[in-house]
């Protein structure tokens, strides 16, 4: 305990790294979710083809492949850029960002999905009473389709939040000082490897607990007017 | 200015692909007219009426409502499509309808749902919006239920809701698509009395609709649909008496 206490601020600031790469991802793969549920349910071809092609080709490969891909590929791309064009010299991928956008665009691909399904769970009718007193596009979306959408869209967020979360962890491996990361430097620069390991197991469970509470709080608000079985 | 039909649909088709459903119906309503539109299943009898109000676009003919053309162009594709979608929501907001499956919103209670078109597509203050909507609630007797959301409610009592939001409106002509067809047989009579009410107040209303009795005894003109056009069509108490035609003869026995 005493050891813990010693490293608390290595534990305090890996946390606080992974709260912060998991709320940016988050907010990539909400944007990337939507835009992708929206390209696959509109009447373009190319824009359904496109979004056919993201999350297929994300959700078939590893996360650890793609977060390594994108900070190494990254910074030979960007680099060979600079180089042949001379625009700029030597710059260094920042691993904050090329991690949280990975995960962002991974988990936008499982968004994707989980908001196409959402939006199809609406009954048309519900959609056509707007259509038909009038209501503008924009307001049907916003007070038929949203409030919808979200009920049904929750319990895939919730499970898709959970796992994206717990994957911020792969970043480690390009150097991120996130929790796993300083949780594991310090277990091995004290040899107490399974002390540290363990209080990034609670951590996490704490992290994971607080989200599940707030998120049940949030399907409370959303499931107006749902019958629910006795 | 001339008095014009409250709505008037002129020579109408409608085809999904190759299949032409709707073949140059043409249809007249002045106000307070209550036409009823009878049809077996496949006669074109709903799309007709979703075309009125443009949830089924139709490939062509013109839709008048009090005098003022729905304008619809070309797209480069060759589509017809609204020239001015702010004319054909404005409209819209004049036409409503009446759904088959009542289609109130879910996560409204009955109140909400028959304050929103007011309150947000024509902008009504709220507490007017209020005050009126209580009263439609009233109305087709479901005051006492004003919190509940739909789910709670008996398919007859949604039913009286979608009539109640669709008065919300103040429509000059309202579009009924088989309002009872989906509801049990004893919850059928409180919707239509409603809507016998509607009618000996003077509201011009389209009525789609399997009920016999409703369209022989309340309809000022009932219209016979077949193969997507207008088969026979006149006063209720001459077309039942007196069919003309061999379908609509066939329809009736059917029917009975």
């Amino acid at each position: 305990m005493d050891l813990i206490f010693e490293y608390r601020s290595q534990l305090v600031d890996g946390t606080i790294v992974t709260i912060q790469l998991a709320l940016a991802s988050l907010v990539v793969s909400l944007a990337l979710g939507l835009l992708g549920a929206w390209a696959k349910l509109s009447s373009s071809r190319l824009a359904q083809r496109l979004a056919g092609v993201y999350t297929s080709v994300v959700r078939g490969v590893p996360d650890l492949v793609l977060i390594l891909l994108v900070f190494f590929g990254g910074q030979v791309t960007v680099n060979a850029i600079g180089y042949s064009t001379g625009l700029w010299g030597y710059v260094d991928v920042n691993q904050f960002v090329s991690g949280f956008m990975t995960i962002g665009v991974i988990f936008g691909a499982y968004f994707t999905e989980t908001f196409r399904g959402a939006i199809m769970a609406i009954p048309r009718g519900q959609i056509e009473a707007g259509i038909s007193c009038g209501m503008p596009k924009s307001l049907i979306f916003r007070h038929v389709i949203w409030p919808q959408m979200v009920r049904y869209a929750l319990p895939g967020f919730t499970n898709n939040w959970l796992v994206q979360l717990k994957t911020t962890a792969l970043v480690s491996v390009i150097g991120l000082q996130d929790l796993v990361y300083n949780a594991f430097t310090a277990g091995r620069s004290t040899g107490k490897l399974f002390t540290f390991m363990a209080a990034a197991f609670v951590i996490y469970l704490v992290l994971t607990a607080v989200s599940d509470l707030a998120l049940r709080a949030l399907e409370r608000r959303y499931s107006r007017g749902v019958v629910r079985a006795m | 200015m001339a008095d014009h039909p409250a709505l008037k649909v002129d020579d109408l088709h409608k085809s999904f692909g190759a299949h032409h459903v709707i073949k140059g119906v043409s249809m007249e309503a002045q106000k307070g007219d209550v036409i009823a539109i009878l049809g077996a299943s496949g006669s074109g009898k709903s799309t007709f009426l979703r075309c009125i109000n443009l949830l089924e676009t139709p490939n062509s003919g013109d839709v008048y409502l009090a005098g003022e053309k729905m304008r619809m162009k070309q797209n480069r594709h060759g589509e017809t499509v609204p020239e001015d979608i702010r004319q054909v929501e404005r409209m819209r907001s004049r036409l409503a309808m009446v759904f088959q499956g009542f289609n109130l919103w879910s996560h409204m209670t009955v109140l909400e749902n028959v304050l929103e078109g007011p309150v947000f597509v024509q902008k009504t203050p709220k507490a007017e919006a209020r005050e009126k909507a209580q009263a439609l609630l009233a109305k087709v007797g479901l005051s006492d239920r004003a919190d509940y959301y739909p789910a709670h409610l008996s398919g007859g009592q949604q039913q009286r809701v979608a009539i109640a939001r669709a008065l919300a409106m103040d429509p000059d002509v309202m579009l009924f698509d088989e309002p009872t067809s989906a509801l049990d047989p004893e919850l059928v009579g409180e919707v239509l009395s409603v809507m016998r009410d509607l009618a000996d107040e003077g509201r011009t209303m389209l009525v789609v609709t399997h009920e016999m009795g409703f369209a022989r005894d309340v309809s000022s003109k009932t219209v016979f649909l077949h193969q997507g056009e207008v088969c026979e069509e006149g006063a209720p108490s001459e077309l039942f008496t007196n069919p003309e035609t061999e379908q609509f003869r066939a329809f009736l026995s059917r029917m009975n």
